[in-house]
């Protein structure tokens, strides 16, 4: 993370960290443990050379994001949006990148459609989809399969892409598209030719879902929303763009992480078999222990605001690191462990704090529960199919993962 | 115990459903929490206290 000749002069501050320790692909950037015992609030320059706050103890984290003082608005002055990816421009950017009551109003429109009885209610259609995929991957035993490819992306890619009401005939674009957009390695341009291009896809989706709704979560917003007038065209699309993006690389990457992790672990792996019950909290720990989103969640101070005896002026931008809270010894014993027994697993922040915690998060567990029982059950046997430092790991994402895991059984 | 909700403030993340699914519910129009029992038993003590913990927007409140 140097900066460009073409860069501004570098500040003193460091770069945001990503990069894992060598050797341990399943941790956090090293730098994050001095931080939170020697400088836990500490500035960071960000690759335009503008410079923001980095936090880094679980405490701060979540005062800084139950606190609506900072606020989630892209537009906002000082807001820290260079360095950052996926992230949409002023227009059209969807409620995460907005404040209440507008985030509120916008949010609640769309909060029935993952909570826990409806996310609960697909399960059977979860377990099928898997058990399908898992059939077409057994069919090609012998072989190195992609893990990735096999399952960890279709399954919540199929989920959402049902779920809004979106053809899964076109998967193969949205996932590129997706990709590219939450790439840290593609240009400006790139990036901005992805957002076009899937706001135009999205735009012509929903222009024929206005001629005839179905019965999913884009027919609905368009039937009950946009028809009487509280929202328009450009907000439906803004919701399919934020709903589909959120929907796949996230569980995605968390599935084929923790695919690997119990591939390594065989001692957890056959304790779940033996107890599928354990499933739950094995979950939660494996989304506190890999905690995928590695720049962010982002915020700007909108007042002086002190945290954690750091006073924080307003107009400053404020970087939260998420794999960090997690991995605090102040609230996680033993951290760098994976305990799938854990007690208090489920305080983890991988899903954010505060009023824009993942709104999919339900959704998630259902399938991270589904896809990782499912593994344990029909794939005992499966390994990595080649040394784990020949694994691509997604440093040069927004969202860690693997890009893909070759598997073989 | 005694629990008091502030609804206005719920973001429908929905894990005290998942915690103490005896103690809270969410409304089917838009998963807003709903509360069951206002006094529950003991045996719900621990799950409504670890509710309350992870509670996204600090929405419930706990007096015993």
């Amino acid at each position: 993370m140097t900066p460009s000749p073409a860069s501004p002069a570098p500040a003193a501050a460091p770069a945001l960290p990503v990069q894992p320790p060598q050797g341990c692909p399943f941790d956090p950037p090293a730098e994050f443990a001095r931080l939170r015992t020697e400088a836990p609030l500490s500035k960071i320059s960000l690759p335009d050379g503008t410079e923001a706050w980095l936090a880094t103890r679980y405490a701060d984290i979540r005062a800084i994001l139950g606190d609506t003082r900072f606020s989630s608005d892209t537009t906002r002055p000082g807001y820290p949006l260079s360095g950052m990816t996926g992230g949409a421009t002023t227009e059209h950017r969807g409620f995460i990148r907005m404040d209440p009551p507008e985030h509120t109003r916008l949010r609640r429109m769309v909060t029935r459609e993952f909570m826990v009885k409806r996310v609960e209610a697909m399960r059977p259609e979860i377990q099928r989809l898997t058990d399908e995929l898992c059939d077409a991957m057994e069919k090609r035993a012998g072989q190195d399969v992609d893990l990735v490819e096999a399952l960890a992306l279709p399954v919540p890619s199929l989920v959402i892409s049902l779920l809004l009401g979106v053809p899964y005939d076109d998967h193969e674009l949205f996932q590129r598209l997706t990709g590219t957009l939450l790439s840290r390695t593609v240009t400006h341009e790139e990036r901005e030719g992805a957002r076009e291009e899937l706001r135009s896809y999205l735009h012509r989706l929903v222009s024929a879902k206005e001629a005839a709704p179905g019965d999913d979560i884009l027919g609905r917003l368009i039937t009950e929303q946009q028809v009487p007038g509280e929202i328009t065209h450009d907000d439906v699309v803004a919701f399919a763009a934020l709903l589909l993006i959120a929907g796949h690389e996230t569980t995605a990457n968390m599935i084929g992480l923790s695919a690997l992790t119990l591939m390594r672990d065989r001692e957890t792996a056959d304790r779940l078999r033996a107890e599928p019950a354990l499933i739950r909290g094995a979950v939660e720990e494996l989304l506190r222990f890999h905690s995928i989103i590695r720049n962010g969640p982002r915020r700007a101070a909108t007042e002086d605001i002190e945290i954690g005896g750091q006073l924080i002026r307003a107009g400053e931008g404020v970087v939260v690191a998420v794999p960090s809270a997690n991995r605090d010894p102040e609230v996680f014993a033993d951290p760098d462990a994976l305990d799938v027994c854990r007690p208090n697993a489920q305080h983890h922040v991988a899903f954010g704090y505060g009023i824009h915690q993942c709104l999919g998060q339900a959704l998630a567990r259902v399938e991270l529960q589904v896809v990782i029982g499912t593994l344990l059950r029909r794939f005992p046997e499966m390994r990595p199919a080649v040394p784990v430092d020949e694994i691509p790991f997604r440093s040069d994402m927004a969202i860690y993962g693997c890009h893909t895991l070759p598997v073989t059984w | 115990m005694n629990i008091t909700l502030d609804a206005d403030k719920c973001c429908a993340a929905g894990q005290c459903v998942l915690v103490a699914p005896e103690v809270f519910d969410q409304r089917d129009e838009d998963g807003i929490v709903v509360l069951l029992d206002a006094a529950p038993p003991a045996d719900q003590h621990d799950a409504v206290r670890e509710a309350a913990a992870i509670c996204p927007a600090a929405v419930i409140k706990v007096d015993e």
